[in-house]
Order: structure tokens, then C-alpha cells, then sequence
């Protein structure tokens, strides 16, 4: 990464880097729960998707989802990582009203995902952030505590559903990689169909890790664990506060204490949660409830011949096979139901044209209209029908953006559009010669100061031989022809 | 036809078969005997009014295809019974009425068999004679003022008493073998995967099975038929074929090879418990049965690393037990509060003992010290038995150090009563089936009994070798019904 594209805060002629790596917690995409086989459906009413494994009833064993360790082995092959033939879910000891069991099972030691990496699409090139470790395990229930104003009301309905827990080396250095890491990883995931990424559905949150240190020091700052952040947004806040406050403390010589810390969206702060002398003693240990979970290589080979083409593999294809830009192809893969929508268009039609008119007319009425490209107003089918009237020049590129606003109502046939609005475009030679001569004609004088050597005219003809033809005269046509009248 | 009450699973099953009895007739007169037994504290709970409903409606369409058809059961109330309140001996499940059924009760339902009630056992089934229940503690048939044994303390004093046929018990370090040893009855722990754990109150997961308790071999070898199946709701349940004990049932143990392990031989064992060991090797080979000295070198790790391991899992297993979802809650200011009321006036002395060892051997600065090593020596308990099972087919112990013993005479001395489990637990740490046998009686009259232990999945081996010994000791035990009221 080039010098200046840097991120460092500055204080007094000191250049501080900040380091940053992220705890994921991503939501498995599962019908059913890690151990039980309640329902993850997002929204229900609380406690009606809460079986007697899930709150913990006495004799209540667990039974893995082996729907889920597909998923994490999925995400694992998603992250180029290694994954564990043996793995072991172990028990993470604690109290709270919303965790029924006074556990948490979780994977410690021997997580079933090992290290793995993510590429990072920056401005001013790539960078690669190293997956320490994926593990699955359990989500807590809901405390509610705003209801009543006397006792706390606990949902479990979330008790119990499955995360991946998706932990980055600290190599992150910015706000801006970090907001393209998460969407990376969603990306992936996506993809995949693993997590669905929603964070305003909790699907998708992180723990933060920061730490500050002069620029040039190699060795690592005491870091502050941020919790449960939920959006890109306020992780990038959280970060810049976070290290704000850190730097600000070694400016005033005053010790980092490692600590556990919340994020106070509204205040936009961080705050203590707890110091790491009030950690908790997690007594992990392997749950005698499951077996050692093995995974045989069989089952990898099969996970791995279902994994569908992912966005780097797509990207290098979109550029190699389409000659798109590094800058057109990460926008056109990094979403999934975008890619796929691009891919539909340019079955029939120019991939020029709909590379443009994807990230162009497109993603200005998604954007306008604040929609996903999977509720897309116009199909792929009609812009691609749209594209290939502009490349064989039924109607100019101009007429076509006229003829897509009226398509973004209803999804319409462009051609049914140009057809009922006669916006055909003017390629009969004989005709656009016609009304050149006409052209001509009425502007003698013009033609006069343009052969004198007022070259610039030209385009004054053009406009007007566009405007007599209303707009439909082939543009390649009416250039042609008039160099042809005037040079002539 | 001998008095109801005091006839085997088998008599009973032929003569409800036959006709001879109905099933109303059998649960009446468990029912009676029971309400005349007060004294002996057997029941928590009891299901008369029921099990007569079912009983009568057992007779109205009998169906004899059944392996329990029409047989009142009362099992150990570590259960999870549907509709019927299950407490585990503890305050802090005093009010918890399941929704399910365990597999294993399931398993004697779906069989035919009627449940009468719940029995008594030492809390969270912690302990070595039934005095740590919330319920109080049980009395021994065999004399007044004793113990049962422990934890399944109430299942073994109504086997013993007459008060149901057979039952089901526990067995995390010896819970079904030490009171079956303490009351002259046959209790099998089985081997661990064999019985599921779905709706079992749990102890420590790694250890804890279920099992037979009953008057003789036979029956013990009949219930477990009917207990012992795979089940997917328990990931430990291990799906193999099982024997059809009963049927497969022999005395001919002719050439099998017994082993007796030296270090079996602890300090201070008194002598009668010698003799009966000596009693049962002689009987073994009587019966053509081969007699192998071995070596069990690291039995003598067994029991700390059990007081590691078992504690540890049940500091976790009982953290569920919070107040917040279901049973006892102390109300507090805040939620801590409310956790460290319900949970200190809920959990009695011994389950807090154990919770504080297990949360002491679990935290970080521990772990590797207790934990860990515990868990590495339960490989080399484990591995000793593989080595022995290379040139025995099952190995021959008594069953616990001494008989019965006075009720109070060691609630003070935790570590005593800890060291009843000395045969005992390393046949669970070690996952293998263990059965005791009643084999003789010391100097009070008291019963003793003698333990088989087998290869994994091999009940059926250990259950013939108790068939030809019970032939040979031909045990009777000597209860004089002293408890009973009009």
C-alpha cells in the first residue's frame, strides 16, 4: 500500500497506526438451531420457537445440526481455510438470565475452521487479511430490559441458533478496510449462502479489537475489545473514537488497561464494560454432552465440488473473459444477486453496454429508489433487449435513456416502447441526407463561416440535424453524412 | 403361589401371561405393601391412583406381547416421567413437573409396564447413602437405622423391601452397584452408550447410565433388554446390536476367564470382604470357569480422578439450575442476588461441595493441573482394563468396601463416605458394564456383594457368569419386614 493512502492519526509531529481485528459473529443460514431443532425464523413472537433444549430443561441433551457444520466447513473452503478433521465443542461457563444452560457451547481449542485469508479490494490495490479461525456455537437468548420497569424479560427464541464466530488476525489498519472486509466477508458468505449477512436482523455483528502505536514500532499496543457492534457504520466510529482515546492516554503518558468496552452509539464513545481483573474465568471445557466432532475427507470433497464460483474467482473471470476494468468487475461481483443479474443481461446482449448501464442508469434508480438489485424495477431480460436496440442501432443511447425511465415503471418491453412512441431511430441514408440538405439549407450563412475555417460549427449542424429528425437520426449517420455535404 | 410382593419380574410376567394374576391385583398389592412401608421413606412421589387406572386398564385389553405386560415399575427420581413431578432429591427442583419422558422410562412404558412412583436418592444423586436427599433419608429393609446405599438409595431399599418388582437407578461412580451391594440385590450398570441419557436429570455426563436394579440375575437380565436401546436424542448413545439378554441367558460360564486384579486388595479391607472374594473366585471355578491373576496398576488414581471429572461436569451440568426458567427461585434485589439465594437455599451441602470443587478444578490457572491431568489418568485407568481384557473375558471384585452402615455414621467424614466408591468407580470412568451380585453376608447379617465387570458391550457375559454364581451362592436374603405398619 502506497505511503500516503495511509491511515494514521497525527498528534504533535507523532504519527500514530491503528491496528485492528475483528470477532464476526455471523448467523448460519439454518432452517433449525446448532443442537435442537427449533425454528431460526427471524421476528416471531418471543419464546415461540423455543424447545426444551433450548431453555435448558433438566435431562435435555444436545444433538448436533450437521446442516450447520456443513455451512461452517462451506464458509471455511469460502476463506481458503484449512478445515479440522477433528474439532471439539466445548462448554464456556457463565451466568445470565438469557443463557439457560449457564453455559455457552462454543469450540475453544480445537475449532473446526483453521487459518484462512480474505483479499481486499482497495483503492490503490490489494491487501490480504489473515482468518485466524472460524468456530461455530451457540447464540444466547434476549434480555429485554425496557419493557417492565420492575423485572427483566428474557426471548429465547435466538437461544441456541448457530453462529459462526469468524476471528481476523490483526491486520486491518483503517476504517476503510474494515468496511471493506465486512462486506467481503458477507460477500462470501452470500454467496455461498452461509450467512445472510442482515445486520439489521443481528445476522451479522463484531466484536472489535483496536490498539494504537507510533508509526514505524512493530511491536503491538495494548488492545481494547469493543463488543457486539452491529453496524459498518458504528465499527468505524467505534474505531475512531476508540483510538482517539488510546492515543490521547499515551500523549498524556498514562497506561492502556486492557478492557473490555462498549460502544455508546449516541454519545459516540467508548466505555468500560469491564477490566481485565473482572474477566470472566470462562471454565472452559469439553461438553461431555458431544462426541469429538470428525469430519471425513469425503465430506469436504463433496462441500468443495458444491462451493459456487466466489467473488475473486468471478472478478478474475469478468476481467479475463469480458476485458472489464479491476474497478467495473469488483462492483459487479461483490454482491452476489448482482452478479448474477449481470451475467443474465449479457447472455444476449454487449457486455460493454451492460457493464455500463448496470453501474450506471441502474444502480441510480436502486440507489434513488432504495432497492436491491433482486427488487430491481427493470429485469435483466428487458435490459438486455433495451441494450441490444442501442447496439444495432434501432435507437440511439440517448433515445434509450429515455425509453429505460419509462421502462423502470412496470418493467415495460422496450420494445413495445420505442414501437407505440415511434422512437425508432432515423437510419435510412436517403432520409437523414434529406434533412441535411434541409439543414443546409436554412443555415447558409453558418455553412459559410464553417468553410472559411470556423470548425467548430460541425457540431452546431449535428444538433441541428439531430433536432430535425427529433431526436431519432442515427448519430454515426447524420456525422457521416454531414462531413461528407460540408468537407465535400 | 408365593405372596405377589415378594415374586421376581419373571414369576410375574408368566403369571400375568398365564392369567393367574391380573395386573390390577399386582399394582394393589405393591401399593398396599407401600402404603405400610412408610417408615422406609422409599417414595417422593408415588403414581397409585394412576398406576390403578392404567393397571385396570391394562386388564380391560391385555396385551401379553409385551415384555412388561401389565408390571407396576417405580423408578429413581432422577427420571424426567411426563406429568409426574421429578425432583432429583433436591429442594430446587421440589416443584418441576416434566412435559417428557425419558428414553429409558419410555422404553419400560412402551413395554407395558405401569409406573408406580418415584423413589428417593441422594440429591442430584451425590452420594453414597440416600442422606443427602432433600426428602430425607431412606431406611434400609435389611436393618433399622441403616443405609441403603447411595444415590439410588430408595430404588434399592424398595427392590430389597418388596415394594416393586424391579426398578430402574443410575450409576455415575457406583449408584446402582453400592446400594444393590448394601440391600442383597442385583443392580448393572451398563456399559456407558448402552442406556440413553434423553431426560435424565444429569450428574456428570461422562459417567452417568442407567441400569437394572432387581432380586436376581434374570430379571436384571430381562429389564435390561427393555432398557438398553440407541437413541438419537442422546449423541453419547452408541448404536450396536444388542443381545437379547434374557434369551441368551446361561450358566454355562465353562472355560470363561476370570480376572482378579491385586490391587483390588486395599489397605484395612476387612476380612470378611477377603473371604467373600475368595468365596466367589472358588464359585467361578466350580463352575469351570478359569481364574487369572491381573494387574490394574493405576486403580489407585481412580477415585481422585473421579472427585475431579465428576465434579467438574456436574459444576456445569447443575449451573441450569438458576431460578430464572422453572423450579425453586429465592427472590432477590437483582439477578445476582436472586441466583445466590435460590441457589444456596436450593442446593443442599453435598451438591454444593461438589459444584465448588468441580468450579475450582475448571478455573483457568487449575485446569491443566486438576482437569487435564484427571482426564489423562482416566486414559491410563481405561487403558489398564483394555490391557486386561486381552486375557480375561471379565474381572471379578467385590462390590464396595464394607456393607452398610449406620445412617449419620458418615455424613461428617465426606471423604469416607467418598471411599465407599473405591470398586466402583473405575469401571465408569473406564465406560464398561459392572454388575453386583449378592454373595454372602459379614458379621451383622448385613449383605455383601461381588462385582463382574466386562469388555464394552459385553453385559451379556458378566450377566451369565452372575447366573452361574448366583446358582452357586445361592443368596437369601433375610428381611424381616420390621418396618411395616397396619
Amino acid at each position: 500500500m502506497s505511503k500516503n493512502s495511509e491511515y494514521l492519526i497525527e498528534r504533535e509531529n507523532k504519527q500514530y497506526e491503528v491496528i485492528i481485528g475483528l470477532e464476526v459473529h455471523a448467523q448460519v443460514t439454518s432452517e433449525s438451531k446448532l443442537f435442537s431443532q427449533s425454528s431460526t425464523k427471524f421476528g416471531a413472537e418471543p419464546n415461540t420457537q423455543v424447545s426444551l433444549v433450548d431453555a435448558a430443561f433438566p435431562g435435555m441433551l444436545p444433538v448436533i445440526n450437521e446442516f450447520c457444520i456443513e455451512q461452517a466447513i462451506k464458509t471455511g473452503i469460502g476463506l481458503k481455510a484449512k478445515i479440522n478433521k477433528k474439532s471439539v465443542f466445548d462448554r464456556k461457563n457463565y451466568f445470565y438470565a438469557d443463557l439457560p444452560q449457564g453455559y455457552q457451547i462454543s469450540q475453544y481449542k480445537y475449532p473446526i475452521v483453521g487459518e484462512g485469508k480474505v483479499i481486499l479490494d482497495m483503492p490503490n490495490g490489494q491487501k490480504e487479511i489473515g482468518i485466524e479461525r472460524l468456530h461455530l456455537e451457540q447464540d444466547a437468548g434476549k434480555s429485554i430490559h425496557d419493557i417492565d420497569p420492575n423485572n427483566t424479560l428474557v426471548d429465547l427464541n435466538r437461544s441456541g441458533v448457530a453462529l459462526m464466530e469468524i476471528v481476523s488476525k490483526p491486520d486491518l489498519r483503517s476504517p476503510d478496510e474494515v468496511n471493506v472486509y465486512i462486506k467481503k466477508l458477507r460477500s462470501i458468505m452470500r454467496y455461498l449462502g452461509t450467512c445472510d449477512g442482515n445486520m439489521q436482523e443481528g445476522s451479522l455483528r463484531a466484536d472489535v479489537n483496536v490498539s494504537v502505536r507510533l508509526k514505524g514500532e512493530t511491536e503491538f499496543g495494548t488492545r481494547c475489545e469493543i463488543k457486539n457492534v452491529n453496524s459498518i457504520k458504528f465499527m468505524q466510529m467505534a474505531i475512531i473514537s476508540e483510538a482517539n482515546r488510546q492515543i490521547d492516554l499515551l500523549e498524556e503518558g498514562k497506561e492502556i488497561d486492557q478492557e473490555t468496552r462498549l460502544f455508546d452509539t449516541k454519545r459516540n464513545e467508548t466505555r468500560s464494560m469491564r477490566s481485565k481483573e473482572d474477566a470472566h474465568d470462562y471454565r472452559y471445557f469439553p461438553d461431555p454432552d458431544l462426541l469429538p466432532l470428525e469430519i471425513n475427507q469425503e465430506l469436504i470433497e463433496k462441500i468443495k465440488s458444491d462451493i459456487p464460483e466466489l467473488p475473486d474467482e468471478k472478478k478474475k473471470r469478468f476481467i479475463d473473459k469480458f476485458n472489464l476494468s479491476p474497478y467495473e468487475a469488483t462492483i459487479l461481483v461483490s454482491d452476489i444477486e448482482t452478479s448474477n443479474f449481470f451475467e443474465e443481461v449479457i447472455k444476449n446482449s454487449d457486455v460493454k453496454l451492460a457493464t455500463n448501464w448496470i453501474t450506471g442508469e441502474l444502480f441510480a434508480v436502486l440507489n434513488e429508489k432504495n432497492l436491491e438489485i433482486s427488487q430491481s424495477p427493470v429485469s435483466a431480460k428487458n435490459l438486455s433487449k433495451l441494450i441490444n436496440l442501442i447496439k444495432d442501432g434501432t435507437i440511439s443511447g440517448k433515445i434509450a435513456k429515455t425509453v429505460f425511465e419509462q421502462m423502470v415503471d412496470g418493467d415495460q418491453d422496450p420494445l413495445i416502447i420505442v414501437k407505440e412512441k415511434g422512437l425508432k431511430q432515423e437510419s435510412d441514408p436517403k432520409a437523414i441526407e434529406e434533412l441535411i440538405n434541409k439543414v443546409i439549407e436554412n443555415n447558409s450563412d453558418k455553412v459559410a463561416e464553417y468553410k472559411s475555417g470556423k470548425d467548430k460549427l460541425f457540431g452546431f449542424f449535428v444538433g441541428q440535424a439531430m433536432k430535425e429528425s427529433k431526436g431519432k437520426g442515427n448519430p454515426q449517420l447524420i456525422n457521416k453524412i454531414l462531413k461528407e455535404k460540408l468537407n465535400g | 403361589m408365593s405372596d405377589i410382593t415378594s415374586q421376581s419380574l419373571f414369576e410375574l410376567t408368566s403369571n400375568i401371561k398365564e392369567k393367574k394374576l391380573s395386573s390390577e391385583e399386582i399394582t394393589k398389592a405393591f401399593i398396599d405393601r407401600a402404603e405400610k412401608s412408610k417408615k422406609l421413606n422409599v417414595y417422593v412421589t408415588d403414581n397409585f391412583e394412576k398406576a390403578i387406572d392404567q393397571s385396570k386398564k391394562f386388564d380391560s385389553n391385555p396385551n401379553f406381547d409385551l415384555k412388561l405386560s401389565g408390571i407396576p415399575i417405580a423408578v429413581k427420581d432422577l427420571f424426567c416421567t411426563n406429568g409426574v413431578r421429578t425432583t432429583a432429591g433436591s429442594k430446587i427442583l421440589n416443584n418441576f413437573v416434566p412435559t417428557y419422558e425419558s428414553t429409558v422410562t419410555q422404553n419400560l412404558w412402551s413395554q407395558g409396564a405401569i409406573l408406580l412412583g418415584k423413589l428417593n436418592c441422594d440429591e442430584f444423586a451425590m452420594g453414597s447413602s440416600n442422606e443427602t436427599s432433600f426428602f430425607g433419608n431412606v431406611q434400609n429393609p435389611v436393618g433399622e437405622n441403616l443405609v441403603p446405599g447411595g444415590s439410588s438409595g430408595g430404588s434399592s431399599a424398595a427392590v430389597a423391601a418388596n415394594l416393586t418388582p424391579v426398578t430402574i437407578g443410575t450409576d455415575t461412580g457406583g449408584s446402582i452397584r453400592q446400594p444393590a451391594s448394601f440391600t442383597g440385590t442385583v443392580g448393572l450398570k451398563p456399559t456407558y452408550g448402552s442406556c440413553s441419557r434423553y431426560g435424565i436429570v444429569a450428574f456428570a455426563s461422562s459417567l452417568d447410565q442407567a441400569g437394572p436394579m432387581t432380586k436376581n440375575v434374570r430379571d436384571c437380565s430381562m429389564l435390561l433388554e427393555v432398557i438398553s436401546s440407541f437413541d438419537q436424542k442422546d449423541s453419547t448413545s452408541i448404536d450396536y446390536k444388542r443381545n437379547c439378554y434374557s434369551k441368551e441367558l446361561s450358566k454355562d460360564i465353562k472355560g470363561k476367564k476370570i480376572g482378579i486384579p491385586k490391587e483390588y486388595r486395599v489397605d484395612n479391607m476387612p476380612d470378611e470382604i477377603e473371604q467373600l472374594w475368595k468365596n466367589g473366585i472358588s464359585y467361578a471355578k466350580d463352575c469351570g470357569a478359569e481364574i487369572i491373576d491381573i494387574s490394574l496398576p493405576h486403580t489407585n488414581y481412580a477415585l481422585p480422578t473421579y472427585y475431579i471429572v465428576a465434579p467438574a461436569e456436574a459444576s456445569s451440568n447443575l449451573a441450569r439450575y438458576d431460578g430464572v426458567k422453572y423450579g425453586f427461585r429465592s427472590p432477590g434485589q437483582n439477578l445476582i442476588e436472586m441466583y445466590e439465594k435460590t441457589r444456596s437455599e436450593g442446593f443442599g451441602d453435598e451438591v454444593k461441595r461438589r459444584i465448588m470443587i468441580g468450579t475450582y478444578v475448571l478455573s483457568s490457572g487449575y485446569y491443566d493441573a486438576y482437569y487435564l491431568k484427571a482426564q489423562k489418568v482416566r486414559q491410563l485407568i481405561k487403558k489398564d482394563f483394555d490391557d486386561a481384557f486381552s486375557s480375561v473375558d471379565a474381572i471379578l471384585t467385590p462390590s464396595t468396601p464394607s456393607s452398610a452402615f449406620k445412617i449419620d455414621e458418615k455424613t461428617n467424614d465426606p471423604v469416607s463416605m467418598y471411599l465407599n466408591d473405591i470398586f466402583t468407580v473405575p469401571i465408569n470412568l473406564a465406560g464398561l458394564p459392572g454388575i453386583s451380585i449378592p454373595a454372602g453376608k459379614d458379621k451383622n447379617n448385613y449383605p455383601l456383594g461381588l462385582q463382574l465387570i466386562g469388555k464394552p458391550f459385553d453385559e451379556q457375559n458378566i450377566l451369565n457368569i452372575s447366573y452361574a454364581l448366583e446358582d452357586k451362592i445361592n443368596f437369601k436374603n433375610d428381611i424381616s419386614d420390621w418396618w411395616l405398619s397396619e
